[in-house]
C-alpha cells in the first residue's frame, strides 16, 4: 500500500471523526449533567437518519431546502428527546443508576419498534445533497465534497458548544452542574428545565449526526446498537462529561480505523491479520486499554462522591423451613414435567429454556448483587462456554461429556482475564468495560469466519447418543442447574460471600480488617463467568448450533433485566426473574411481532414502578401486611414500624 | 518502650505542606490525643499511619518495623486496628456478623466457600461485643442501630484482632454528650486493661482532657506543642493558636455534664 492512499485514508478519516464526534458529545453532555447514561442515545441518531430519509426526500431537491430538512430532522428529534425526558427520564434521577441504564435500554426498545412500525424493515438511502455529489481530486485519489463539508462541521459543532458553554448563563450553568448538581440545585435553579435542556441539546447534536449520514448510510433498524456501541467507546475514552474529550477521542478512533482499513492485512511471523476485519476489536481494545490506564478517560476525571447517603442493602438471611419446602415442591414439580409432554409438546424446550436462564442469572447476581459489581457484559462467559464446547466437540472430536466440564472452564478462564482489568473499576465504568470484553469476545468470534464459523456460527453440537432424548437432556439440565445454583448460594452463605459483601458495604472498612477487596471480587467474578459458562454449555447442546448472537448485548442486557425483574436485593430474585422473563419471551414473542416494544414498556413499568423488582416487593407487601396484622393484635398502641421504606433524594 | 516511632514526617499536597517535619513517640499502654485547628494535618497523619496515603518523606516503625509503603491491610495485619471518623460497617449485616468478618480475617478464613457462616463458632464475636457491651444487638441488623453503637460496632471490629495499637478518627464526631463519655471511658478501659495503645483525634476538649494521657498539637502541619494536659493547657503556642477561645482551656471544661458540649469548632 502507497503512502499516498494512507494519507486519503486518514483525510477521511476525519470526515468519520465529525461523525463520531456529533453522535457521542450528546451523550457525554447528558451523562455529566443528568449523571444519566443513555442507551437510547444511538436511537436518536437512528431517529434522524430515518427522519431526514424522510424530510430530505420530499423538501430536499434544492440545497436550502436540503439543509432546512437536515435541521428540522434534528429538532425533531431534539423535541422527542425532550418529551421522553418529561414523561420517562424525570421519574427516575432518583433511582440507582443501573435502573437508569436499564430505562434507557428500554427505550432503546420501544424507539427501534416504534421505527419498525413507522418506516417498515427495509434499508432506506436518502436522496445525496444538491450541489455537493461531486468529489474532488488530492493525490490521484477522489474526496466526495459532501465528506468535505462533514470534516468541517464536527470542529465547527465543538467551536460552538465551547462559546455556548463559556459565554451564556445557560451554558455556565451546564459546566457547574457538571461539577456538582447538587449545588446547583442548593442555589435554587429549577433543575427539571436544565436537565430538559441538556437532553434536548444532546438529542439534537444525535440527531444532527444521523441527518447528516442519510446520504451516506442506509437508514436500518441495526443502526441504534451500532452507534451507541461507538459512542459509549469514544465518551468512556474521552472521559464521561468532557467535551473536549469526545473531540480528541472521536479523532483517535477514526485515525485508528482509517489505519486499519489502509494498511488491510498484517502478515506477522506467518500470521495473517486481517486489521480491516477487525476494525470493531480494535475501538473496544482501545478503550479497555485507556479504562486500564487512565480509569477516568483521557479528560475526564473521577466524580465527586454523591452527597445521598449510601443505600443500606438489607441483611441476608438463609431460607426458612416454608422456603425450602416451597424450593423442594418447585423442584419436584419440575422433575415430573417430561410427564406432561404428551399433552404440551413445547413444554420441554421452554422448560430447559428457562432453566438456563434462570442459571444465567444466578450467575450474573452473584458479582451483581452481593458483590456490587454491574457486569453489561455477562454474555462473554455464557458465549465462551458455548463456542468453548461447541468448537472442541467440532474441532478435537471430545465426547460431550468432556466439553460439558471443559467448556465452562474456558468461560472461567476468560473471566479470570477479563476480571483482573474490571474489578480495579466501578460503576459505570466497570459496566463500559465489561461491556467491552464482551464486544471483544463477539466481535473475534463474529469476524472469525475460519475458526468460529463467523456469522453463521457452528452447528451440529449435539448430545451423547444416551443425553439425545429430550427427556434425557432435560435431566442432565434439571440437575446441572440445581447443583449450580446451589453451589452459589452456599457460596453467598459461607464466609466468602460474607466478605464479597462486605467489600460492597464498605470498602474501606473491609481494607482497614485485612480484606483484600479486590482479589475477592475477581474470585467472585471468575465464579460467576465459570458458572455462566455452565449455562452457555447447556445452551450450546441443547440447541444443537449457536451464533453470535450467545454473546450479543442484547443478551447480556436480558441478563440484567432478569436479575432486576425477580430483585437485586434476594437470592430467589433473579430465579423468578429469569423464569418470568423466558415465559413472557418465548410467548409475547410469539404473538406480536412488536414483541421488542411490549418488553420495553414491561421494563419501564418496572422501574417507575417495582424498583425492587417482583420478589423485592412482594417481601415489601409481605411485611406490610406482617405488622399491620402484628398492630391489630397489639391493639393499634404501635405504628407499624417493620417496613422500612428505600427512599431516594428528590433530584432536585 | 515506645510502640511507635514517627520521625520527621512530611507530606506535600501540590505547593501544601499538610504535614511538616512531625515526629513523636507513642508509648505502650499511653492514650494519645492529636489535636489542632481545622487544617491543622490530623486527618493527614492519621491516614498515612494507616496507609491510606504515602508521605512525601519521613519514617513510621512500629516496634522498628517501618510502616510507611504498605497497605492498609498489611498494616492492620501487624497489629493496628482503626475507626473512622463517620463509622464505616458493613451495612447489610448483623452486628455479630460483623465482628465475624473481622475475627475471620484475622484468621485468614475468608475464603472459604461451603460452610455458611452461621454455623461457625460466634463465642469469639459474642466475647467482644460483650467487651463493648453490646452483646444484647448481637442479631440486630448493623443498619438499624443508633449511631453511638455503630461507633462500639466498629470498636469491637477495631479490637477484633487484638491490636497493639488503635487509631481512632475523632471517635465522638456526631455523638451524643452522655454516649461520648461511655465510649472513651470504654476505650480508657482497654487501654488499662490490656496495654493497647490509642492515637485519636478530637475535637471536643472535655473529651480530651479527660481522657488522654498526653496530647500533639498541630497547627499548620507543624507540631507546636506536645506533653500531658497541663503543659498544653497553658502553653503560649497552642492558646495563640486557639485564639480567642480561651475558655476550652479553663479547667471546668473538663466537667462532662455541663450541658452543651464545649467544643472548637462549629
Amino acid at each position: 500500500m502507497s503512502l499516498s492512499s494512507l494519507l486519503i485514508q486518514m483525510i477521511s478519516g476525519l470526515s468519520e471523526a465529525s461523525t463520531l464526534f456529533l453522535i457521542s458529545v450528546g451523550l457525554s453532555l447528558i451523562f455529566g449533567v443528568t449523571r444519566i447514561v443513555n442507551f437510547a442515545h444511538g436511537s436518536f441518531y437512528m431517529l434522524g437518519i430515518y427522519l431526514s430519509y424522510t424530510l430530505v426526500s420530499r423538501f430536499g431537491d434544492t440545497a436550502s431546502g436540503f439543509w432546512l430538512a437536515t435541521l428540522l430532522s434534528a429538532l425533531t428529534v431534539a423535541v422527542i428527546g425532550a418529551l421522553i425526558e418529561m414523561t420517562v427520564l424525570r421519574r427516575i434521577y432518583h433511582v440507582p443508576e443501573l435502573f437508569q441504564l436499564l430505562a434507557t435500554f428500554a427505550l432503546v426498545l420501544v424507539i427501534s419498534d416504534a421505527t419498525l412500525y413507522l418506516w417498515g424493515p427495509e434499508e432506506l438511502l436518502g436522496p445525496r445533497a444538491p450541489g455537493l455529489s461531486g468529489s474532488i481530486s488530492l493525490l490521484g485519489h477522489r474526496i466526495p465534497q459532501y465528506d468535505l463539508v462533514l470534516m468541517a462541521i464536527g470542529p465547527l459543532i465543538l467551536v460552538g458548544l465551547y462559546l455556548m458553554l463559556n459565554l451564556t448563563r445557560w451554558g455556565t450553568l451546564i459546566r457547574a452542574a457538571t461539577q456538582d448538581r447538587e449545588m446547583v440545585g442548593a442555589l435554587g435553579i429549577n433543575q427539571h428545565w436544565l436537565f430538559t435542556g441538556v437532553f434536548a441539546l444532546g438529542c439534537f447534536l444525535a440527531g444532527l449526526g444521523g441527518a447528516l449520514q442519510g446520504p451516506r448510510v442506509p437508514a436500518n433498524l441495526l443502526l441504534d446498537i451500532e452507534a451507541i456501541g461507538t459512542a459509549f467507546v469514544i465518551v468512556v475514552i474521552g472521559g464521561m462529561g468532557s467535551i473536549t474529550g469526545a473531540f480528541v477521542a472521536s479523532l483517535l478512533i477514526a485515525q485508528i480505523k482509517a489505519l486499519c482499513y489502509g494498511i488491510g492485512t498484517l502478515t506477522f511471523f506467518d500470521v495473517v491479520i486481517p486489521l480491516n476485519q477487525m476494525t470493531l476489536v480494535i475501538e473496544f481494545l482501545v478503550m479497555a486499554i485507556v479504562l486500564v490506564v487512565r480509569p477516568w478517560g483521557l479528560l475526564g476525571r473521577a466524580l465527586p462522591p454523591s452527597r445521598q447517603a449510601p443505600q443500606s442493602e438489607p441483611m441476608l438471611t438463609p431460607a426458612s423451613k416454608g422456603v425450602r419446602w416451597f424450593g423442594a415442591l418447585i423442584a419436584l414439580v419440575l422433575m415430573m414435567v417430561p410427564t406432561f409432554s404428551e399433552s404440551f409438546p413445547y413444554l420441554i424446550t421452554l422448560s430447559v429454556d428457562m432453566l438456563i436462564a434462570v442459571l444465567f442469572a444466578a450467575s450474573l447476581h452473584f458479582i451483581m448483587g452481593p458483590g456490587g459489581l454491574h457486569s453489561f457484559g455477562h454474555a462473554a462467559y455464557f458465549g465462551l462456554g458455548a463456542y468453548g464446547a461447541g468448537l472442541l466437540v467440532l474441532m478435537l472430536g471430545l465426547p460431550m461429556e468432556l466439553a460439558m466440564i471443559l467448556g465452562p472452564l474456558v468461560a472461567a478462564l476468560g473471566a479470570l482475564v477479563f476480571g483482573w482489568f474490571s474489578v480495579r473499576l466501578s460503576g459505570v465504568y466497570l459496566a463500559m468495560l465489561t461491556l467491552a470484553f464482551a464486544q471483544i469476545v463477539w466481535s473475534v468470534i463474529y469476524q472469525w469466519n475460519g475458526f468460529t464459523g463467523g456469522s453463521n456460527g457452528l452447528i451440529g453440537i449435539w448430545p451423547s447418543d444416551w443425553l439425545a432424548s429430550p427427556t434425557a437432556f432435560y435431566y442432565l439440565t434439571l440437575a446441572s442447574v440445581i447443583i449450580s445454583v446451589l453451589l452459589l448460594r452456599f457460596g453467598l452463605f459461607a464466609p466468602f460471600g460474607f466478605a464479597l459483601r462486605a467489600g460492597r458495604d464498605s470498602a474501606l472498612r473491609a481494607e482497614a480488617i485485612g480484606i483484600n477487596v479486590k482479589r475477592i471480587q475477581w474470585y467472585a467474578f471468575t465464579i460467576a463467568g465459570l458458572f455462566g459458562g455452565v449455562a452457555g454449555t447447556l445452551f450450546a447442546f441443547s440447541k444443537g448450533s449457536i451464533s453470535p448472537e450467545v454473546i450479543s448485548v442484547s443478551r447480556s442486557v436480558d441478563g440484567l433485566v432478569m436479575v432486576l425483574l425477580g430483585g437485586i436485593n434476594t437470592l430467589s430474585g433473579p430465579i423468578a426473574g429469569a423464569s418470568i422473563f423466558t415465559l413472557l419471551h418465548d410467548t409475547v414473542m410469539r404473538e406480536t411481532t412488536y414483541w421488542r416494544a411490549v418488553l420495553g414498556l414491561a421494563v419501564l413499568t418496572l422501574v417507575i414502578l417495582f424498583p425492587t423488582g417482583i420478589v423485592g416487593s412482594a417481601q415489601a407487601i409481605g411485611e406490610r401486611i406482617k405488622s399491620h396484622l402484628l398492630n391489630r393484635q397489639r391493639g393499634g398502641q404501635l405504628n407499624g414500624a417493620g417496613n422500612a421504606q428505600q427512599s431516594g433524594g428528590d433530584p432536585r | 518502650m515506645s510502640l511507635l516511632t514517627v520521625e520527621s514526617l512530611n507530606k506535600s499536597f501540590g505547593g501544601v505542606r499538610a504535614v511538616d517535619d512531625v515526629s513523636f513517640e507513642l508509648p505502650k499502654g499511653h492514650m494519645m490525643a492529636l489535636l489542632g485547628p481545622n487544617g491543622a494535618g490530623k486527618s493527614t497523619c492519621f491516614n498515612m499511619l494507616n496507609g491510606q496515603l504515602v508521605p512525601s518523606s519521613g519514617s513510621i516503625r512500629m516496634e522498628g518495623e517501618e510502616l510507611i509503603g504498605k497497605r492498609p491491610r498489611d498494616i492492620w495485619r501487624l497489629g493496628v486496628g482503626r475507626t473512622f471518623q463517620i463509622a464505616a460497617v458493613f451495612n447489610s449485616m448483623s452486628v455479630v456478623e460483623n465482628v465475624q468478618m473481622a475475627l475471620f480475617s484475622h484468621q485468614r478464613r475468608l475464603l472459604r466457600f461451603f460452610k455458611p457462616l452461621h454455623r461457625y463458632d460466634r463465642e469469639p464475636a459474642l466475647e467482644l461485643l460483650r467487651l463493648v457491651g453490646i452483646e444484647q444487638y448481637a442479631d440486630k441488623p448493623c443498619s438499624t442501630l443508633a449511631y453511638g453503637d455503630v461507633k462500639r460496632v466498629e470498636l469491637a471490629i477495631a479490637m477484633a484482632h487484638g491490636p497493639r495499637l488503635l487509631l481512632m478518627d475523632e471517635p465522638c464526631a456526631g455523638m451524643a454528650p452522655h454516649e461520648r463519655n461511655g465510649l472513651m471511658a470504654l476505650t480508657r478501659r482497654l487501654v488499662d486493661e490490656q496495654g493497647i495503645s490509642v492515637l485519636f483525634t478530637e475535637h471536643s476538649m472535655d473529651v480530651v482532657f479527660s481522657f488522654a494521657d498526653s496530647m500533639l498539637v498541630l497547627a499548620r502541619g507543624k507540631l507546636i506543642a506536645a506533653g500531658d494536659g497541663n503543659h498544653i493547657r497553658h502553653h503560649p503556642k497552642v492558646k495563640e493558636v486557639y485564639f480567642g477561645s480561651g475558655k476550652t482551656f479553663e479547667e471546668d471544661a473538663r466537667e462532662p455534664n455541663t450541658g452543651a458540649p464545649v467544643s472548637t469548632e462549629h
